[in-house]
This record gives C-alpha cells, structure tokens and sequence, in this order.
C-alpha cells in the first residue's frame, strides 16, 4: 500500500517541483545568439546627413555601446538620461535610429541632450534584422575588436548599468589595453 | 515590461513606415510557382518574435513584416528554405523556430510523446497482468475458512 501511494506522491511533487521552476522563467528573456559574434555588416545613412554613409566599421575602434531607438519609443525617452551620463562618463555610445522619421529624430535631439557619437538612420529596419533586433530599446555592447559581448533587450536601469554593463565595459578596456602595447609596438616597428 | 509593450503598441499604431513592410496576405509576385510555395510554408514556420504566440504569417507586428520582407527577399534571390532560417536562427535564436530542430537540448521534447506512450503502456500492462491474476471474487483459501468457522464457534460458544 506504501509503495502504490508512493509512486503518485513522487511524480505530484516532481511535476509541482516543475511547475514552480517554470514561474521563475520570464517568456520575454529571450536569447541572444549574438553575443560573442562579430558585429553584422551594415551600410545606412547617417542620422545627420544623408550624403554620409556609415557602416559597422564606424560603430568599431574603441570598447562602445551601440544603442537602438526611436523618437516613437517612449521608453528610449527615459532611458535618454542615464546614456547622457554614460556619455558624459567618457563612454563612446553608437546609435541606430529604428524605424523613425528623420526630420522628428533630429527635431528630437535638438530640443534634448544627445549622447550618441554615431548614429545611423535605419529607416525600413534593415540592420535591425541583420542585428537581431527584437523591440527598442536595446543595447548592445562591442568591445574594442567590434565583438559583440553583451546584449540588453529593453531599457537600460541605474542597477543594470552598476551591476553589468559597466563592469563589463572596465573589464573590455583592461583587455584592450593589455593587447595595446604589443599592437602599437608593431606599428612603430613596421613604420621605421 | 509594460513600458516595452507600450512601446510596440506605438510602434504598430503608427504609421510610418509602414510602407516598406509586408502587410499580411498582400500579393506577391514570385518568379517561380516552387518560390511562392517556399514563401508560404517558411512565413508559417517562423514566429514573430516580439509576439511570441504568432508565426510571422499572422502577425501584425513591424518585425513580423520585416521579417516577411526579407523571407521574401531571399526567396526572390533565390536562396533555399534551409538558408532562409538558418538566416534567422543565426539572428534571432532556435527560438524564432516554431518547429524545434532535433538537437542535444531538444531530445527530450522530441522524445517525451513516445516516453509517455512506453510509461503508460507498461502502467495499462501491469494493472491487466495483475487482475489477470485476481479472482472474479474475493474467496477464501481452506485454512481461512477453517480459521474463521473455529472463530465464529468460539465466538457463539463464549456468549451464555
């Protein structure tokens, strides 16, 4: 009699067991495949002028953010405010401008702070796809080779940034400048 | 959360924009008929990622019609079904899939239907072989008869 009711009990139990893992798990932390992938090519225009074109080497050179946004986003409106101090704190943040009018970005970012150094007008969401882009606002950050090596789906918060992004971005710069030395000391060798 | 849905919400009701993406079940022209036939069988297969319960066929989302576009586009190039997603696998994870390919992390899924059926049908042949063995009532072997006729006696002798 023990053993027949002992078998129900275990599999009631692991089954809640299951069940109460699966409460934890939030539907929308979806996966990033990207990370640890190279920055996906893109050629767009720039926010500023149309006659410029960037491309993914211009988002490359120096451990950056790479931010995707829209004036439509309200989201990407409060989370304009911490960018400006990572922006003011010396770290180099891109942009792609996602599926938005040009004239309301510039008109946007000229009544407000811009904290982005580059930004690239992707009007149709091009680079969104090659970039996987789910829903602004996301950001992503390169490290100095143009490594994708993290990446935000939503806004950026004060505790994200302390907790993650900036750790990250002071480990990225640390690895960098290890390899500095040995790269500027080829250059010289190859110049002379 | 509420802040990005709202955010989507804006996205969908504005209309910018949209006249670059697909809307859902607009012509298309395919050069071939085995191109069309590519087309209508991956935008089934693939879901719309920020809708999570659509597949890109369904929904009315801008990434649904990006994505839409590009399937399109590919096809139109001339790329084939397998290049198409792993495209968007490559992007958007095995999660953009909505039929999960057989791998390491999704044997159990794929395996789980026919465990179920082993599990089940060991239980159903158990519980058969059992009654199998059960009589039609419940009967009593000699010595418990005996037992019990020596009881009942006992019992009745017992009372004055």
């Amino acid at each position: 009699m023990n053993r027949r009711l002992l078998i129900p009990l275990v599999a009631t139990v692991a089954l809640l067991g299951l069940l109460y893992l699966g409460l934890g798990i939030d539907s929308r932390d979806l996966p990033s495949p990207l990370v640890g992938k190279p920055a996906p090519p893109f050629v767009l225009e720039a926010l500023e002028d149309a006659e410029v074109t960037l491309t993914e080497q211009d988002f490359i050179g120096e451990v950056a953010l790479v931010n995707v946004w829209a004036t439509w986003c309200s989201t990407c409106r409060a989370e304009k405010p911490l960018l400006m101090e990572l922006a003011q704190g010396d770290i180099p943040i891109h942009a792609f401008n996602y599926r938005d009018e040009r004239e309301s970005a510039l008109r946007y970012l000229s009544v407000s702070d811009n904290p982005y150094r580059t930004i690239a007008y992707d009007p149709a969401g091009d680079a969104g796809i090659d970039w996987g882009v789910y829903a602004t606002p996301e950001t992503y950050v390169l490290d100095a080779e143009g490594v994708i090596r993290y990446k935000r789906i939503g806004p950026l918060t004060r505790q994200l940034l302390l907790d993650e992004v900036l750790p990250l971005v002071e480990k990225l710069r640390a690895e960098s400048l290890r390899e500095e030395p040995l790269g500027s000391e080829a250059r010289r060798v190859a110049q002379s | 959360m509420i802040p990005r849905v709202s955010c989507l919400l804006l996205a969908w009701l504005l209309p910018a924009g949209l006249a670059m993406a697909l809307a859902i079940g607009e012509p298309l022209e395919f050069a071939t008929e085995a191109q069309q036939r590519q087309y209508d069988t991956l935008v089934r297969e693939l879901r719309c990622t920020v809708c999570q319960s659509e597949t890109i066929h369904e929904s009315n989302a801008e990434l649904a019609a990006d994505m839409r576009r590009r399937v399109y586009a590919m096809t139109l190039a001339g790329q084939d079904a397998e290049a198409i997603v792993g495209f968007m696998v490559q992007r958007y994870g095995d999660y953009v899939r909505y039929r999960p390919p057989l791998q390491a992390n999704t044997l159990l899924l794929w395996a789980s239907p026919f465990l179920l059926l082993v599990v089940g049908g060991f239980t159903w042949w158990r519980i058969v072989v059992g009654r199998r063995h059960m009589a039609a009532y419940p009967a009593f072997t000699r010595r418990e008869r005996a037992l019990l006729d020596r009881l009942s006696r006992e019992d009745t002798g017992r009372q004055p």
